[in-house]
This record gives C-alpha cells, structure tokens and sequence, in this order.
C-alpha cells in the first residue's frame, strides 16, 4: 500500500504552510532521514525528512505552493515492490489513510522579525484581563514572563513589565510594536513617493545673510507689544513677494496644462504626531507681516488641533519647510505635488565670510529650492532664489512691498 | 524540649487550615489551641449563628405560608432547642476538625502558646521548638468605655449566641455584619430591636446603593435604625437598661432589656509574649508583610491578628499562602484584598467582593455600572423572594471586573461566582459568553454584567 506524504505541522497552530521546495523528484528513492522538501509560515523555515523508505511516486504539490493546508497530502511514497499502477484509484479515491507517514521536521532559520522564538510553547497562557490590558497596550504577550498558575500571565505581570526589559529578549530580537498605518501616513506615502518618482526635481542652494533681518525683526518686536514675528514670518513674507516678482515660479502643473497664479497662496509644513501637514497662508503678497504672522500663528494652532478646514490646507502653489529650530543647516525637501517647488530652510548660522578681501562675521541662512523641472526651469528656478535672497538681506522692502 | 518543622499558635479557621496544609506538605506540625478546636469562627461565630439564623429564617417563612398555598396551626418555637442546635452544630464541626487533624498527623498541643524567642514557644510546662512559627490567635470583641459587657445586660456577641430567653426590646450598637445579623435573629422572633451606628449608614463597608435598600429592608421589618448616632452611656436598672444616645447633637433615651456591642473586634495580641521578640503591634495588630511575616525572622501572623478584613476565608488563605512559601512552592502571590468576598447572613443577605462604585471613583477609574432587580428574574418570583439587587462595576477602559455588590435571597451563595471572575482575571466578555443555567437566580449575575454595557435583557 502506498503511503501518503502529507503536508506537516510546524506549530501546534499553523493550519497551513507554503511548499517552497521539493529537494526529490517522483522516481527518486529516499530513506529514512533523508531531505526531501522545504516548507515554511509567517514565522519559519523547515526541511522535511523522509521516515520511511521508497520511492517518491507522485508529488501532488508542486513546489513554491502556497497556503497549503496542514495534512493535505503533499506526495505519495512507494513501497518496495510496488509500481505506479499501486497509485491507481489510491489518490483519487477517499481511501481512508492507513498509514500516515509522521515527518520529522528540523527548524533551519527563524526570520528575524518573528516574535515567537521568546516563548518556547505556542500557546501563550494569559487571563483575559491580561490579554486585553497587553493588547491595548501594543505589548506582545509573548515578551512577558507570567507568574500566575502554570506560568500563567495576569494583569500584574503586563502592568510591571516594560518592554525590552525581558532577559529573553535582549539575547532576541528587539520586541516591536506594530502600528496601523493611519489614514494621514498613507496619504503622505503615497503622495510623496509619486512625487519622488515622477516629478523631475533639481535643486538649487543659495546662502542668505540675515544679520539686517535679526536686527530689524528685533526692533519690531522690541516696539511692537503684541506682536512677536518670527524669522520663519520674513521667509514667508520674502517667499510671497519673490512670487510676485517671478510669477512664472507660481504655478503648477496640471498635466496638460500648466497653471500660474495672480497672488501667492503659499504652503507651511507643520509637524504633527502623527505626520505632517500644510496649511496655507492665502495671498501673501497682499498681507502686512503682522497680519501674516498671526494669520500663520493661527494656522499652525487649528494644525496641531487637527482642525484645519480642507480648503485651509488643499491647493497653494509654493511649499516652504522650515527645520532651521532643529538646527539643520541644509536639507532638500520633496515637492508636494501638483506643486512645482519647495523651499527647505535651514538654520541662521554666524560663519566666517570673506568681503572685499577681509573675514567678516555673518549669519548665514542656507536655503534649498526643489523645483518640478517640467514647471520650472533652471533659470526661473534661480531667478526666484535670486529674488528671495534679495528680500531676505534687504528686509526694509518687505515692509513697504504690495 | 519537642521540635516541629512549624509551630501554629491558635487552632480557628486560620491556624487549622495552615496545619492541614503544612502537614500535605509533609511538615511535621504542631498546632496549640488553649480552647475548642476551630476558634471563634467556628465555636462562637460563622458556624453557629449559621445556625440560629436558619431556625430565624424557617420561622419567618412560617409567616408566610399563605403566600404558597400551605397553611399550619400553631407556629411555634423552642429557644432552648435552637440554641441547642446552634451548639450542637458547632460541636460537631469541631470535633470533625479534631478528625481532619488526626487524619493529617498534626499534633494537637492543648494549652496556651507563648513565644519565648529563638524560635521557641512554651506551652504550659512544655517547650516546643521549630524554625517557622505562625500565629493565628485571633481576635475577641472590643470593647468601649461605657459599653463593658457584664454577661447580664450588656453582651457581647458571644452571650447573644446562647441566650435563655428573647429580650422585649434590645439595642444592638454597630451595624456590620454581626450586628445586622443579631439584629435579623432577635428581629424575626419578635424583639423589638434598635440598631445605632456612628456611620451616616448601616453597614458602612458596603456599597452605598445597598446599604442603601438594606436599610430600606430592615425597617420594613420593623427594626428601629439610628444612624449618626452614638450611645453615650448605659444606665442599669434592675431589670432593664436605660441607654443615652446622641444623634445629632441631639441626646434622647431609650429603655431596653439587653444591649448587644458589636462594634468590631480587637486582635489577641496581649498574651503571645511579643516582647520576646521584635514582632511589631501597630494600631492594635501585629503588623506583617504581604507574605505574613512579621519583624521576627521565622515568625509568622494571619488572619484577625493583621488587620482587617476580619474574615475566615482571609485567614484561612492567608495561612495557606504562608505555608507554601515556607515550604518553597513557586508561583505564589500573596492574597488580594480585592478579590475576598464577603457576606452577612442577615435577612435579607447581602454579600460583595472588590471596589464599591464610590471607591472606583475615588480611585479615579472610569467605571460602567449595571444592575439588575430581583423582580426581573423568574426564579425569585417563584421562590416568592423579589426583594433585592444585583449591581456590578466594571473598568470602563479594560473591562476588568472592579466590584461586584448584593442584596436578596442566597446572595452569599452567588457572590462567589463573581469572585472566580475576579480571581481570573475575567472581563465583562467571558461572563457575558458564560452560560448561567435557567431559572435560577445566578441569571441576574448575567443580567447585571449586560446591564452596565446597556445590554440587558429582562429588565
């Protein structure tokens, strides 16, 4: 009688594995301890020995076969004296197997990711309230030692454990925690990544002096009590009125169409926990500094608050992040699309300069342009960057422009 | 000098039970008791009054056997013959002690224990030597300035246990669960009882909502409850007792023939030679560790000695756990308070384990609450007992079972349904996935779960 080669078991709760490979073909004979196929789950590897001896008459699961099912019958081994003819009716018939061949199984690789090697038993033994409290909290069970009956895990133990504090684990692999993607992080997945990928960007670097800037933005707010403008209000100040001098700068690409702006609706990045988004100061060039700085305060409070109306942060044409506080020197930002530039400020930096033959002290702002070439072009690019710094190092005009 | 793996001092439901236990662990054991095997609990507490109360609870039913189409003439009852049935039940579960600890090979030293140090205790002539030493002496009733007991007039709850006849009128000062309880027995054979307690409710440990409705219940049969109130002194007459109370602010008298004080219990601490060793006696009890240590090094206390709650269960468990650690077992915790039940046999019964809801919130849990009516439930109507409350409190975040809180017939036999929950650590989804068989009352343990996450089904 032919003896069925079924599909085994790695764990006490796998219900199905993937064939990754058959190491015998059908006419091959094996004997006991012989390697004749991979299988693996979510969490390991495993080669399969032969336990009896035979020749391998049939396989039914081809190799790189995937979610088969624990027990199904994966090939069917001849015994000595029987023939192909032996298998006649006996494969497709129910014929009640009667002689289940018990595969030895030897793990060969544990990826890495797997959380289960920590407990060596499958079945994890927590009370309810544990389970709940543990999963509420992102801790995986498996990564908390139990101390009540039978090792079982209860509330006590999930409240005093602190992750990675396991002796087990820190001979393992790090414990994780894995968060749903949120709604948010999908969004700024996909968008930026098609943006990386088909928006042609290039980048153009420019220094800005600031030190007249400082100094202006000092007295401001020194004789202005209730306002506090910040370096971040001049960029956008500057950026706006940069627009209105390069207006071939504002605009965005719409596909078959490119679209240029009257007035510059222009985007800041804010940090939120859980990612980031851009609110948008309308009409720049029309608005006083001091209108823009609290209009911009505004925006960033209902940001964090997450309340921000959609037309308060869908559109603009021009993006502006600033890391200057994190004391970034220079960075290249990714364009936010349909937009077709981006401004990424850095920090205002005292550095020696060289002017007319001598060292001087200067602070230094290094700002970076990434432009969608198909909107802007290297020219265009520049003369906005031109423009800006010109705003930026000659702050008086920003006070009397539009 | 004789020597023993384990010395007990004091033979009730603590000091046996860690007997029992420490000799299945292959001890060898001695356990000193100076009177009857079983302590109070068993000899002037649990047990007897169990007893006295089921006669008070026959003879209420009597009352109302119309109500079940029976009829009887001549109702009856015969004090002697339930006191001495009360006493004889009492007899017989101690001497069923006697056999459990002959049949696990403790010896039973008769006399008064006294610790001399070094791990040495005297009883009588004898001294008894062992490495680890555990005392369960219990405690005895306290007793108030102005309140002494005298055996005649003023008792205590001993004296109330075996009474000859039934005071006309009797005052019970303090309202947990002895009080309540006396109050229920003389109550229902016709003494008019007066029951006063200094907290704004009668038995103060429980939940509000069912102090509540017990209050409701015992005045319905008749007690007389002063609340905020305290007797400021007892004047013997020849026959009767003229008792002062204050409520108020406001003083006012009352003539009575017996008070009973059951204002709560005082540990026997005095007499166990303490000052032999570094053992430590803070506000009355012996102060221990959660394993039951105590600042002597191999000497052990539980049960009433530490401290409240002052019940036979936490003893027992308590001596139990200490044992085990003794004897190096793994996988020990030490007993949770929350997770001990506790029950007063009055009538009606009330019975609760864990948090009350005012507790919860003190605590600053979020909570969902539920409860459920003994009209609601088709077994209570049948058994014509439809007065009564079940309520469950629950951690509205993790589902945890904080409390659970009763009032109604056999109560104390359903609360441990509620206890298991807790002590494994169930949540409101296994109690709601747990079948409770129909009709009984233990449905409305599943109706009052459902009930604090608004699911409730027959109500």
């Amino acid at each position: 009688m032919p003896i069925k080669i079924l599909m085994p078991a790695l764990s006490p709760t796998m219900t199905e594995g993937n064939l990754v490979k058959w190491h015998k073909k059908e006419g091959d004979s094996v004997k006991s301890g012989d390697l004749i196929a991979e299988i693996e789950t979510d969490k390991a590897t495993m080669e399969v020995e032969a336990v009896d001896e035979g020749v391998i008459g049939k396989i039914l699961i081809p190799e790189a076969s995937e979610n088969v099912k624990v027990n199904a019958t994966i090939a069917v081994l001849l015994e000595k004296g029987e023939s192909l003819a032996d298998l006649e009716g006996f494969i497709t018939t129910d014929t009640p197997v009667v002689k289940e061949v018990i595969l030895e199984v030897t793990p060969v690789e544990v990826t890495p990711e797997s959380p289960t090697v920590v407990n060596s038993s499958s079945r994890i033994f927590a009370t309810p309230l544990a389970k709940r409290i543990a999963g509420d909290r992102g801790l995986n069970l498996a990564h908390i030692t139990g101390s009540g009956p039978q090792g079982r895990i209860v509330k006590e133990d999930v409240l005093a454990h602190t992750p990675g504090r396991s002796a087990a684990v820190i001979s393992g692999p790090s414990p994780f925690q894995d968060k749903p993607v949120s709604t948010m992080r999908k969004v700024i997945g996909k968008r930026l990544t098609e943006s990386k990928q088909t928006v042609p960007h290039f980048y153009l670097t420019i220094d800005c002096a600031i030190d007249a800037l400082m100094q202006i933005r000092k007295s401001l707010n020194e004789n202005l009590p209730n306002t506090k403008l910040t370096v971040n209000d001049f960029v956008v100040k500057a950026v706006g009125m940069a627009l209105q001098e390069v207006p071939a700068a504002n605009a965005i690409w719409m596909g078959d169409t490119i679209r240029y702006f009257t007035h510059a609706d222009v985007s800041i990045a804010v940090a939120l926990d859980e990612g980031l988004i851009t609110p948008i100061v309308r009409s720049v060039n029309l608005k006083n500094l001091g209108a823009l700085s609290s209009e911009i305060k505004g925006l960033v409070q209902k940001a964090k608050e997450g309340k921000l109306k959609p037309e308060e942060f869908q559109g603009g044409a021009f993006t502006i992040s600033n890391l200057g506080m994190y004391g970034i020197q220079q960075f290249g930002a990714i364009i936010n699309p349909p937009q077709a530039c981006i401004l990424a400020v850095g920090a205002g930096i005292q550095k020696p300069v060289a002017v007319d033959g001598t060292i001087d002290v200067a602070t230094l702002m290094t700002c970076t342009l990434s432009v969608d070439h198909r909107v802007v072009d290297g020219s265009i690019g520049a003369t906005f960057l031109a423009a800006f710094k010109k705003y930026m190092e000659n702050p008086a005009l920003m006070l009397v422009g539009e | 000098m004789q020597s023993f793996d384990l010395i007990i001092i004091g033979s009730g439901p603590g000091g046996y039970v860690a007997a029992i236990r420490a000799a299945q662990l292959g001890k060898k054991v001695a356990l000193v008791e100076k009177e009857n095997l079983g302590g109070v609990c068993l000899n002037w507490g649990c047990i007897p009054t169990k007893a006295l109360l089921r006669s008070a609870e026959i003879y209420h039913l009597m009352h109302r056997l119309e109500d079940f189409g029976l009829g009887a003439k001549d109702v009856t009852f015969d004090l002697k013959k339930i006191v001495a049935r009360s006493r004889a039940v009492a007899t017989q579960l101690s001497q069923g002690i006697a056999h459990l600890l002959k049949k696990n090979k403790v010896t039973v030293i008769k006399g008064h224990g006294k610790l001399l140090g070094q791990k040495k205790v005297q009883v009588g002539d004898e001294t008894l030597t062992a490495p680890h030493i555990i005392l369960a002496t219990g405690a005895r009733p306290r007793i108030l300035a102005g309140l002494e007991p005298d055996g005649k007039f003023v008792w205590t709850s001993k004296e109330a246990m075996i009474p000859e006849e039934f005071p006309k009128k009797l005052l019970i000062v303090g309202s947990g669960a002895i009080g309540m309880e006396f109050a229920s027995f003389y109550n229902t054979f016709g003494s008019d009882v007066t029951v006063v307690e200094l907290q704004p409710r009668i038995l103060p440990v429980e939940d509000e909502e069912i102090s509540a409705l017990a209050r409701k219940a015992f005045e319905k049969k008749g007690m007389k409850i002063l609340t905020g109130s305290t007797v400021k002194t007892l004047e013997k007459g020849s026959k009767t007792v003229k008792a002062i109370i204050e409520t108020a602010g406001k003083t006012h008298e009352i003539t009575v023939d017996r008070v009973i004080v059951a204002i709560g219990i005082q540990a026997n601490t005095e007499t166990l030679g303490l000052e032999n060793t570094k053992i430590k006696v803070e506000k009355g009890h012996i102060k221990v560790n959660p394993w039951s240590e105590t600042d002597e090094p191999g000497v052990y206390a539980i049960g009433d000695l530490t401290g409240a709650p002052w019940l036979a269960h936490k003893a027992s468990h308590e001596g139990i756990i200490c044992v085990e650690k003794i004897a190096g077992l793994k996988g020990l915790h030490p007993l949770l308070p929350q997770n001990i039940p506790g029950c007063t046999y009055s009538l009606p019964q009330i019975a609760s384990v864990g948090l009350t809801e005012a507790s919860a919130k003190a605590k600053g849990l979020k909570i969902r609450v539920g409860s459920f009516p003994y009209k609601g439930n088709g077994k209570a109507i049948a058994l014509g007992e439809d007065d009564g409350l079940i309520k469950t409190i629950f951690d509205a975040n993790t589902g945890e079972l904080l409390g659970a809180h009763m009032i109604g017939a056999e109560v104390t036999e359903l609360i441990q349904g509620y206890t298991l929950a807790k002590t494994l650590e169930t949540t409101e989804v296994e109690l709601m996935h747990t079948v409770f068989p129909h009709p009984t009352l233990s449905e409305m343990m599943h109706e009052a779960t459902l009930a604090a996450f608004d699911r409730v089904i027959h109500f």
